[in-house]
């Protein structure tokens, strides 16, 4: 039962999928660091990328690798609007309304792309999405193994964002001082819709990653959210260092877990791991304390 | 009869010592005050004897019984109630409601508790705005607020964590009484407080904070002329040159 | 005192309780029902969001478990209807206890517990979704059997009158807690927690109290819900569709007052009916507009429909006392 033969390429498809569940908690903790908001539209919003990349492929015979250079500053301002118009001025600033307006947001998000075009569920056919790579112990899927390679790249070039560009600094600032970035002159209004839209962006991302090797339908945003906040809750609220780990360490727990449990109840190994995480130690394994 | 005992308690936060080696005693029916230095450790403190926050070493008794570590709740029923430096009311219910969550603590029925808190709020002067929203008030009414809420408790001890910081001096000068009237009514009166001329006009013993340590206790006039207690406020050597300038009075 | 009287209570509902008796419209008797069901449901997340100031955003944790209890020890202990609704509510509270328990012990609260309640709610639906008991994908159905001993009856009136007494019974129960020391205590946690410590309340003694009458009354929807429509599911028991119209009625209507979930839901599924009247039955159309709904009163009316009323009473006051005073003047 333990033979390397199934476990090796377990553990490395595992890695593979949680490189870009890494990605997508990455935003989310993004979000969470700057804003210290828990952003509930998060599924909603990877579910709506999902879709584009899906309409783009479909409508625009877009690549999903090709979409995403689209898809990416789209979302960007998708997010940087929602959250400048609606979440930022909604709220009032009271956290008890942040929760119920991201939570009303998720509710009109995955509702509208339900009415729109159903709930029944699609797949994208692309010719070398069966493509394998042959490492002699494990095949591994060629979409997912591009898929390791660009979170890599993204994690660096958002690395570079936040070390290097005056805008990557006040985003810095505006997390750990809110107050005093204000007053040293930063845009605080301008930075949090920055932040969600980069948050965003990493969801549009993520979607032309996944969409090769899964499928579509309203409620898959559901599915992955729920995983990314475990990442983020086991890595740390907002530690990009944790998000990524957490993700890596999520991806192969669930990919063993569904080697020995299965796939619906593989899925509540997360689920109870989520909520023993915030039950017991919140602030997770590298953040801050909650 | 000692009302309450600190005994040698540090506090570290990481690599903060914020509290160290602490003794204090408190003698019931008195007005001692606790002053020091801003980030001296004196609110920290107060969060350790009202159970907010665990000591990492030391012990803390209340008439005799350990209380060190008991949840603020608990600490609350044995009649030990705080105020916060940051006054914390509840902003969405009026001044009247506010008071009479402290009354509940010893009446169980709503309508004695109303009572009670306009009672209360008399006392403090707070009489004729039992109706307003908490949020509605300056932040001298907040600060009366927060004494109010806390006398309606009817504590035996009370920690009034610098009531008076933010008030103009006439502001002070109507709290003053309020204070004296509390110590009077036979409640033992623990206060954080900055501004000396009520320290000096109500405490009959004064203990200094500077940097986590107790450096002076005493009465208030011999305190407050320490050289020790003058270098913890106004820096290192500044003793000396006062009274080479030809003497130091507060 | 503030908050509606025990005659204001009873006055109410009697007045609900005529309409079967002026309308014999299946439709309009269905639609009431269901909407005085939604406002049951949302007025055990009242209880818990509105006066303890705790939002939970897995309530249909406690309904799916009042429905599943309910339809289990009928369907397959041969348990009476009645009983069986008893225990569902036991049932309820018990998981809320639980619940509550787990998540205030660890002095979870505000983002961290929605999200917890949400996991909770989350972890039930795909337990029941697998498990034999709750009848995994296909779900349980009641046998029919007409007589009120079951728990059905062959006309809709009865249905009404019962969740009727059911909500009676909850305003009630909310009215008697905003008059005690535990509705002060509730309120004073909801708004500022360290502060009810310092005057010797016990906070999460006080949650889980509320966190529990909040599941009861919940789980006590989710009962009548499996007897009215005989049919449950995962999806239905434990699906975010309930949670979220828990939170949406008592939001929209008047967070933290006693009628406040009555008026959001009525307003909610009028909207919904509406919605289905205008663009058709097409399924997600009135999520959008009920998620529309949730923006929009936290945008311009957090204190929901009931707050803006009293916001009207005040400047109308106020208005009158200016014209008057001028008038004398």
């Amino acid at each position: 039962m333990l033979s390397p033969v199934i476990l090796v390429p377990a553990i490395l498809n595992g890695l593979l999928t949680g490189a870009v569940y890494g990605l997508i908690a990455l935003g989310l903790t993004l979000i969470y660091g700057v804003l210290h908001i828990i952003n509930f539209a998060h599924g909603a919003l990877l579910t709506a990328a999902t879709f584009a990349a899906f309409f783009a492929h479909r409508f625009l015979g877009l690549d999903p690798y090709l979409a995403a250079i689209v898809l990416t500053p789209l979302f960007f301002a998708l997010g940087y609007c929602l959250q400048r118009f609606v979440i930022g001025p909604a709220a009032h600033g009271e956290d008890r309304n942040i929760l119920l307006v991201t939570l009303g947001l998720a509710v009109v998000i995955e509702n509208l792309l339900l009415y729109a075009f159903g709930a029944d569920t699609r797949t994208l056919n692309l010719d070398y999405a069966f493509n394998v790579v042959d490492l002699g112990i494990a095949f591994l899927a060629l979409p997912r193994v591009i898929g390791f390679g660009v979170v890599l790249v993204v994690a660096l070039v958002l690395w570079l964002i936040l070390s290097l560009t005056d805008t990557g600094k006040a985003i810095r600032a505006v997390a750990k001082e809110k107050l005093g970035a204000e007053l040293s002159g930063i845009d605080v209004g301008h930075i949090y819709a920055v932040t969600f839209g980069l948050g965003t962006a990493c969801l549009a991302i993520a979607a032309c990653l996944l969409i090769p090797t899964y499928y579509v339908n309203p409620h898959i945003g559901n599915a992955f959210v729920l995983i990314a906040f475990t990442i983020v809750v086991l890595g740390g609220m907002g530690s990009v260092t944790g998000a990524l780990v957490g993700g890596l360490f999520i991806g192969v727990v669930e990919s063993l877990c569904g080697l020995y449990l299965g796939e619906s109840l593989g899925q509540i190994g997360i689920f109870v791991m989520f909520i023993l995480v915030l039950l017991f130690r919140p602030s997770g394994l590298l953040g801050e304390r909650a | 009869m000692v009302e309450l005992r600190v005994e040698r308690v540090f506090k570290r936060f990481g690599g903060l010592l914020a509290v160290n080696n602490v003794s204090l005693a408190v003698e019931a029916g008195r007005i001692t005050a606790l002053i020091g230095p801003n980030g001296a450790g004196k609110t920290t403190l107060f969060s350790i004897i009202s159970g907010f926050l665990p000591p990492s070493e030391g012990r803390v008794f209340h008439r005799g019984a350990d209380i060190t570590g008991m949840p603020p709740h608990l600490v609350a029923r044995r009649g030990i109630v705080r105020t916060f430096q940051i006054v914390q009311p509840f902003a969405g219910l009026t001044v009247h409601e506010n008071i009479a969550i402290g009354a509940h603590l010893s009446r169980r029925s709503r309508a004695d508790a109303l009572d009670a808190a306009a009672e209360v709020a008399s006392t403090v002067g707070l009489g004729d705005l039992l109706g307003r929203p908490a949020a509605s008030l300056t932040v001298a009414g907040r600060k009366r607020l927060e004494v109010a809420r806390a006398l309606a408790a009817e504590p035996e001890l009370l920690l009034l964590d610098e009531v008076l910081a933010g008030l103009n001096p006439a502001e002070v000068a109507t709290m003053v009484p309020i204070i004296r009237g509390i110590a009077d009514s036979g409640v033992t009166i623990l206060m954080i407080e900055h501004v000396m001329q009520a320290v000096m006009r109500l405490a009959e013993h004064v203990f200094v904070l500077a940097e986590g340590r107790i450096i002076a206790e005493g009465a208030p006039r011999v305190v407050v002329d320490d050289p020790r207690v003058v270098e913890a406020y106004l820096g290192h050597g500044a003793a000396a040159r006062l009274s080479a300038a030809g003497g130091a009075h507060v | 005192m503030r908050g509606p009287s025990i005659a204001h209570i009873v006055l109410v509902i009697a007045v609900l309780a005529t309409v079967p008796l002026l309308t014999p419209s299946n439709v309009v008797l269905n639609f009431l029902t269901v909407a005085l069901l939604i406002a049951l449901v949302g007025q055990g997340w009242n209880v818990l969001g509105g006066y303890g100031g705790q939002y939970s955003f897995g309530h249909a944790a406690f309904f799916g478990t009042g429905a599943y209890v309910t339809a289990i020890l009928q369907m397959r202990y041969g348990v009476n209807a009645w009983i069986a609704f008893a225990l569902g509510i036991a049932a309820g509270a018990l998981v809320g206890a639980a619940i509550g328990a787990l998540t205030f012990r660890s002095g979870l609260k505000g983002s961290y517990f929605a999200l917890v309640t949400l996991a909770f709610a989350e972890v039930l639906r795909i337990l029941a979704s697998v498990a034999p008991i709750t009848g995994a994908g296909v779900g349980i159905l009641i046998t029919l059997d007409l007589r009120p001993q079951a728990f059905q009856f062959q006309s809709r009136a009865p249905f009404y009158w019962i969740v009727l007494a059911l909500l009676a019974v909850s305003l009630i129960i909310v009215r008697l807690i905003e008059r005690s020391r535990f509705g002060a205590w509730l309120v004073a946690v909801r708004e500022n927690e360290d502060a009810a410590k310092a005057v010797g309340v016990d906070t999460a003694r006080v949650k889980l109290a509320a966190m529990t009458i909040s599941a009861a009354i919940t789980a006590a929807g989710g009962g009548f819900y499996v007897q009215y429509f005989l049919f449950i599911d995962s999806g239905i028991a434990y699906g975010p569709w309930i949670s979220i119209e828990a939170l949406l009625a008592p939001i929209v209507g008047g967070i933290g007052t006693v009628f406040g979930p009555l008026i959001g839901a009525l307003v909610v599924k009028t909207l919904g009916e509406l919605t289905k009247l205008i663009a058709g039955d097409a399924p997600g159309l009135d999520l959008v507009i009920y998620g529309g709904v949730l923006i929009l009163i936290v945008a311009f009316a957090p204190h929901g429909i009931a707050g803006l009323l009293t916001d009207l009473r005040a400047r109308f006051a106020r208005l009158r006392s200016s014209v008057l005073g001028r008038a004398h003047g």
